[in-house]
């Protein structure tokens, strides 16, 4: 793996696969009764988040703090970045301090990129997502999730989603979440629709590995997975779609279409999800859909990513696996 | 002043000739020229040029002092071959009144290391909504007759249409930054493939081609003269072509940076590609390379943007838009025009020199190299090659897409009206 995750298209099919191998052996630390791996005692990781991100925030600090690392939360929020201080001199500060990893949230595409690459620090880099550009770690735990779900927890270890049939729904165009999932779910061998309107999709996605519909009830009945992406409420006085009740009627997931799914297909969505628009109550409380599995596989996801980064070339927890089975 | 002949130059890449310069003026060229007591510049295998002419440069002074001066501004522009520069209004105060366009004029006069023609803005501040007052710029002392509000488009095609007549009244010209505020809103970068991959707000090049179009037909409805402001993209080059062929008095810049930079560069995130309209794809660039060598596109012109070292060490989104390009343009040039068989060193010399001072009517400058002219004229090495160091620029400001990267050619020595600005590449 590289020293650094910025990007889902960094993954090789192989890190991929060993990230969610490892998530799986993290997952079972979260069924015993003292969760809590010593593996990054002693070690630093900084959350440095400069978007309110309360939900992915939470996901990392619990992932650190599950592997005995000590946590830093900095929010931008009234700190010195409200104060003028650029990235540069942030992050050097916190370096300074002994930090032996960072975990950035950015509303700037690309500000992880250059976070990594500026030689401004030396620390890894972890992405917890950048303007509309990437969110690796979210595209990993839905992988594992779609892994679990679709193959079983015990049954695809080293399995990838060679074949399997996911489709993206929604704002393509403002969507770090559809652009790490297409690169990664490529990458493990799962074929990918993205379904949203013109309006929606970004100017060169014919060269994604991916296709685009503009017809979601013509891809369901074809579809493994269903990921619903959130649509902001202010795309609407931008002229992205006419009506928020047109956009429900065309591209939203209510009970009716999702019957048109196969039957073992899963509903997922990256959170947080607003009812009524991009999604029912009746499809985001029914059991297909895996958003609450989605977050607590966020976690077991990061502590993999924060170990195999940062923890070294060891087995997670092997011991305790023979343990606990 | 002594005299000073020039021995051996291939004078626009010709024939190797002896240029005798006395005092001001080019006394004579010739072959196996002698003068008693002339400094002798041996000048074998180098090339011999008009003096350059930049149509689009920013001094930053007054206001941003810490990017660029009128003095550091114009020894760069010396160091680049550049005998003129005209300076955009795009300063703190705004160049929009006489008081501030006399102030860079004279601090041009004062450093002399170039002529400075300030460029006055259309509107008020810049703001797009009142025309500055344009009859007392061109009445001042700095004698303007070149209207921008670059950096930001004329975008009211009310007052681009009365910023066009007006200037009639004094043969004026209206240079336009084609950007379509509402297609660029949010805009990072072209828009296309690369803006799509790394979720970076894209820049159309339709945003651009829409005001070229409305703004060519704006100044055959009127009979006025428009200047297009750095063409980027392949759609502009054919609209600019088609409003030529319609006998619209349209003229054109491309930059050296958008004849050699894709937007594939700004993979790096490096804000040191982020500019101002944004570097566009591969065929754009052959497009526009193709437009500069069939005349479509008139000039060239720097678009010299300084910025200080902090702000572009710093995340794509928070960086300023902009490159320093005075240094580095000739060279750029070279590798992407004369040595790719497109231009002769010849047709260099129009793209560079005397169609930028014939469209910014710069008195002296764009002439040719013959006896009885003023002697602004540049030497060229062109076989040097290197790599590009920032450090030794001129400019206060060294953010430059080229460190390390080799460009041929370098300057050697420039004469404004016979006294030496650069001597063997160092500033005189």
């Amino acid at each position: 793996m590289k020293r650094h995750l910025i990007s889902a298209a960094d993954l090789t099919r192989d890190d991929a696969v060993l990230i969610l191998d490892t998530a799986e052996e993290m997952a079972r630390v979260a069924d015993r009764p003292i969760k809590k791996l010593p593996t990054l005692r002693g070690r630093t990781v900084c959350n440095l988040f400069f978007e309110d991100s309360t939900r992915t925030r939470i996901s990392f600090e619990a992932a650190e703090k599950r592997l005995s690392a000590d946590v830093i939360n900095f929010a931008a929020k009234g700190s010195s970045v409200s104060k003028g201080e650029s990235l540069k001199d942030t992050a050097q500060t916190l370096e300074a301090m002994g930090v032996d990893a960072v975990v950035i949230r950015h509303g700037a595409s690309g500000a992880p990129y250059r976070l990594a690459n500026s030689g401004w620090i030396d620390a890894p880099v972890i992405n917890a997502g950048d303007g509309t550009h990437q969110h690796p770690t979210q595209a990993l735990l839905d992988a594992f999730t779609m892994r679990r779900r679709l193959i079983g927890p015990d049954a695809g270890l080293g399995e990838d989603l060679s074949g399997r049939r996911i489709t993206v729904v929604g704002d393509v165009l403002h969507s770090r979440v559809a652009r790490s999932n297409v690169d990664l779910l490529h990458t493990l061998g799962a074929e990918v629709t993205l379904v949203a309107p013109p309006t929606l999709v970004p100017v060169g996605v014919e060269t994604w590995p991916c296709e685009v519909s503009y017809d979601l009830d013509r891809v369901l009945p074809k579809t493994d997975a269903v990921m619903m992406l959130r649509v902001q409420r202010e795309r609407m006085n931008a002229a992205f779609f006419p009506t928020e009740r047109e956009y429900s009627r065309r591209y939203g997931l209510d009970g009716e279409r999702m019957a048109r799914m196969p039957e073992h297909a899963i509903v997922m969505h990256p959170g947080p999800m607003v009812r009524g628009m991009e999604i029912t109550a009746e499809v985001a409380d029914s059991d297909r859909c895996t958003v609450i599995e989605q977050v607590t596989n966020g976690v077991s996801v990061r502590m993999a990513v924060l170990y195999l980064l940062l923890g070294g070339n060891e087995p997670a927890v092997t011991h305790t696996r023979t343990e606990g089975n | 002043m002594s005299k000073i002949l020039i021995r051996g130059a291939k004078v626009l890449g010709g024939e190797a000739q002896d240029v005798l310069i006395d005092g001001e003026t080019i006394e004579a060229v010739g072959a196996g020229l002698s003068a008693e007591g002339a400094d002798v510049i041996e000048a074998e295998g180098k090339i011999l040029l008009p003096g350059l002419v930049d149509l689009h440069t920013h001094l930053r002074e007054p206001g941003r002092e810490d990017s660029e001066t009128v003095l550091t501004g114009t020894r760069a522009a010396a160091s680049g071959g550049y005998t003129a520069v005209f300076a955009m209004a795009n300063t703190f105060p705004v160049a929009d009144t006489a008081g501030v366009v006399e102030q860079v004029y004279r601090l041009g006069q004062e450093h002399g290391y170039c002529d400075v023609q300030p460029i006055g803005a259309v509107t008020v501040g810049l703001e797009g909504s009142k025309l500055a007052e344009l009859g007392a710029m061109h009445e001042s002392a700095a004698g303007v007759t070149v209207f921008s509000d670059d950096g930001k488009c004329v975008h009211d095609a009310v007052i681009m249409r009365r910023a066009l007549e007006y200037v009639k009244a004094f043969g004026g010209v209206i240079a336009q930054h084609a950007q379509e505020p509402r297609l660029t809103e949010g805009a990072q970068m072209n828009e296309g493939i690369v803006s799509a991959e790394l979720g970076l707000g894209g820049w159309p090049a339709v945003a651009e081609e829409s005001i070229i179009a409305r703004d060519v037909l704006l100044a055959e409805h009127v009979g006025s003269r428009v200047h297009i402001c750095h063409l980027s993209t392949a759609g502009s080059v054919e609209i600019v072509r088609w409003a030529k062929s319609r006998g619209i008095d349209v003229t054109a810049e491309v930059t050296p940076h958008h004849l050699l930079l894709t937007d594939e560069m700004v993979r790096s995130y490096n804000p040191v590609y982020k500019v101002n309209p944004p570097l566009r794809t591969e065929r754009d660039v052959m497009a526009l390379r193709e437009a500069l060598a069939d005349g479509t596109i008139d000039i060239v012109a720097t678009d010299h943007a300084p910025h200080p070292h902090e702000d572009k060490d710093c995340e794509w989104a928070a960086a300023a838009m902009g490159m320093v390009g005075l240094e580095t343009a000739l060279s750029v040039v070279q590798q992407t025009m004369v040595e790719t068989g497109l231009l002769t060193w010849e047709a260099v010399a129009d793209r560079m020199s005397y169609a930028p001072a014939r469209i910014g009517q710069a008195k002296g400058h764009g002439r040719p190299v013959s006896a009885g002219e003023p002697a602004n004229l540049t030497l060229l090495d062109s076989a040097y090659r290197g790599e590009v160091d920032p450090a030794g620029f001129a400019s206060r400001s060294r953010n430059t897409p080229y460190e390390g990267r080799e460009l041929p050619g370098r300057v050697t020595h420039t004469f404004l009206r016979g006294r030496a600005t650069v001597v063997d590449g160092k500033l005189a």
